[in-house]
């Protein structure tokens, strides 16, 4: 097992290395002159943009801007701001929980509703139930995210008037940052009201954000489920005599969530995609709000150092998820 | 595919001929009702986008403020001139739609054929070189597959320039690694089969290898992926319009009129549907044909 970790985390150097190396190179293939490009249009006179090359580094070869910046990085110094002149990292440290909040709540959505989905339309084959789900998981693998949570807004905040629009919650509270995670610091806050605002300000955020997990969850595992059902075992236990339920929990459902773990793995790319879409449409301040506002202001800093850490952040999920299969699913710990 | 489908069970047991792989095809394609319903609309949307001049009433382009915002026909204070209602400076919603899926089309038929050919030729030379050469590529690619595809996208346009041309090249390299990965992969099973070693014997060289005698008997999969990739192509370049990075007002491009219109959510509920439902119908339109055609092609999931 130990063999089996090490090789996996000796994989992820290449990949790190990788993403260094284009997060480095990202700034540089800005078109024209970056500090005039990151001065934007008010111009820059000589003497400071001679000291900014020098304080970039700029007039360095490139190989030794490259280990500067690699080793920068490694101390956690990504740079600042060009607007709010605060450090990256912190920014990102600030603004992650709410990213991360939104994200663990919108696979959980997806888990709860798509497993069991999956697992009634593979055991009631080609009933309306199974068909209904099929169909709906289509329509949400297909969905344009973005306009998903405009319609949920249209529906559910304009015209039944159930959920607030943007925000993460009310105006009216201030919560201390305990944990980062709202729902966590409302509780702690005691204050009256505020943990069911933090409720209500997620709910639309994460059916928009969830949806397509959702529709991938139950479409894996209702074909994963299929094909453990054909499987020489699961007759076995049928002739044993043993109850529906034990068959399908027991026997059917373990094995058939391997292949399932690995979907949720690959999921985590996705959710960060679509928390970029679903922060920007309700104004949930995360980091890929963040990350997209960068874009506007042309902050440069804050869009290196931002990917950089969210492609971090994906690798060592996909690393721990990789671990997790190997741990469920022996075979794979000791074929390699 | 050839050899493929001469290994797939007959279909026709008794015939005395094999039925032509066409009509086999065909046979195994037309059973999926989903994926027959996805390419009729594929054709209503590809016979609309060619016909755009004719069909659409107004002009995509054409603004008239003293019309602004008319709601779609059946609502109170709506027209038949204007059946989807205006958008907020009074452009036929209908029109630009139809246009729009000019645009919706061309951004997913060239983002595909971009990082089909780059990608096939890749997986070729990564399938055919092995060492260096391969590790070099397929790494490459792994660290591609790693960043989430729209992140890597936007970073990509970010650093280019907004734009529809940037975004295209956004997208196209973000979804390359796929075809990469599929054409090494069928490329790998390939060249140790008979036919390959046959070619080889009678002197014939790497680049016909390469061309003539692997590739095209691993078009079924990268066929599929094709289908697939229009899917998420046009729905990845909708969403870096939607954020203002892709194609530009007034560009009728389905995202980008989303972003235009989304202010005017709580006032117009039609400036906003049209659009997206335009984008879902098309997106699921692809998906549900890439599903038919994998069903088709691939021999190993014919049950």
């Amino acid at each position: 097992m130990l063999r089996f970790i090490l090789t996996r985390v000796s994989l992820i150097i290449p990949t790190f290395i990788g993403i260094t190396l284009l997060a480095f190179f990202l700034i540089r293939l800005v078109p024209g002159d970056p500090i005039e490009t990151m001065a934007g249009e008010r111009g820059i006179d000589a003497a400071r943009h001679e000291q900014l090359r020098k304080e970039f580094g700029f007039d360095k070869p490139i190989f030794v801007q490259y280990g500067v910046y690699i080793s920068r990085v490694l101390q956690g110094d990504l740079g600042k701001s060009l607007v709010t002149q605060a450090p990256v990292w912190s920014e990102f440290k600030a603004l992650f929980p709410a990213t991360m909040e939104l994200a663990i709540c919108a696979i959980l959505f997806a888990l709860v509703l798509g497993l069991p989905a999956g697992m009634i339309a593979a055991i009631r084959r080609n009933s309306i139930f199974d068909h209904g789900v099929m169909g709906i998981s289509l329509a949400g693998y297909s969905m344009p995210i973005f306009w998903w949570g405009l319609i949920l807004i249209l529906v559910f905040s304009v015209q039944l008037d159930l959920t607030p629009v943007s925000g993460r919650i009310d105006v009216l509270y201030y919560i201390e940052p305990v944990t980062g995670f709202l729902l966590i610091d409302s509780l702690l806050s005691g204050e009256e009201g505020a943990f069911a605002s933090a409720v209500e300000h997620l709910i639309l955020p994460t059916i928009v954000l969830g949806t397509v997990p959702l529709a991938v969850i139950a479409r894996m595992t209702r074909s994963a489920m299929l094909e453990v059902l054909g499987e020489d075992y699961i007759r076995t236990a049928k002739a044993k005599g043993l109850s529906r339920y034990r068959i399908i929990v027991l026997h059917a459902l373990r094995n058939a969530l391997i292949p399932v773990v690995t979907v949720i793995g690959l999921q985590v790319g996705v959710l960060f995609t679509g928390a970029i879409l679903t922060e920007t449409i309700f104004s949930w301040p995360g980091v890929g709000k963040w990350l997209i506002d960068a874009i506007f202001r042309r902050d440069y800093p804050v869009l290196q150092g931002g990917a950089l850490l969210l492609g971090i952040v994906v690798m060592s999920v996909n690393l721990l998820v990789d671990l997790a299969y190997g741990l469920i699913n022996p075979r794979i710990r000791h074929n390699r | 595919m050839t050899a493929e489908t001469m290994e797939a069970p007959a279909v026709a047991v008794a015939t005395a001929t094999p039925p032509h792989p066409l009509r086999e095809f065909w046979g195994y394609f037309s059973a999926n009702k989903g994926a027959v319903a996805g390419l009729i609309v594929i054709i209503l949307v590809v016979t609309v986008a060619l016909l755009a001049d004719v069909l659409a009433p107004h002009s995509p382009y054409v603004t008239d403020t003293s019309i602004a915002l008319k709601p779609p026909f059946w609502q109170e204070g709506g027209s038949l001139a204007f059946p989807l209602g205006t958008d907020p400076i009074g452009r036929d919603i209908l029109s630009r739609l139809i246009y729009g899926s000019r645009l919706s089309l061309l951004i997913g038929v060239v983002i595909v054929s971009i990082s089909i050919v780059l990608g096939t030729v890749l997986g070729l030379v990564a399938g055919f070189t092995r060492g260096m050469t391969e590790i070099f590529i397929m790494r490459l690619m792994d660290i591609v597959l790693t960043l989430p595809s729209l992140l890597l996208a936007i970073v990509i346009v970010a650093v280019l320039g907004p734009g529809l041309v940037n975004s295209m090249l956004a997208v196209a390299l973000v979804i390359l690694p796929h075809y990469v990965r599929l054409a090494r992969a069928a490329v790998i099973t390939e060249t140790s089969k008979d036919y390959v070693t046959a070619a080889r014997v009678s002197g014939a060289g790497t680049l016909r290898l390469m061309f003539k005698e692997v590739l095209p008997n691993c078009t079924a999969p990268l066929i599929v992926q094709a289908s697939l990739g229009i899917s998420t192509a046009i729905l990845d370049a909708a969403a870096l319009g939607f954020l203002g990075l892709g194609a530009q007002p007034p560009a009728p491009e389905w995202g980008t009129m989303l972003a235009d219109a989304r202010e005017f959510v709580l006032r117009a509920w039609w400036v906003v549907t049209f659009p997206g439902l335009a984008i879902l119908i098309t997106v699921l339109a692809f998906n549900l044909l890439g599903d038919g055609l994998r069903d088709a092609l691939d021999p190993k999931l014919k049950r």
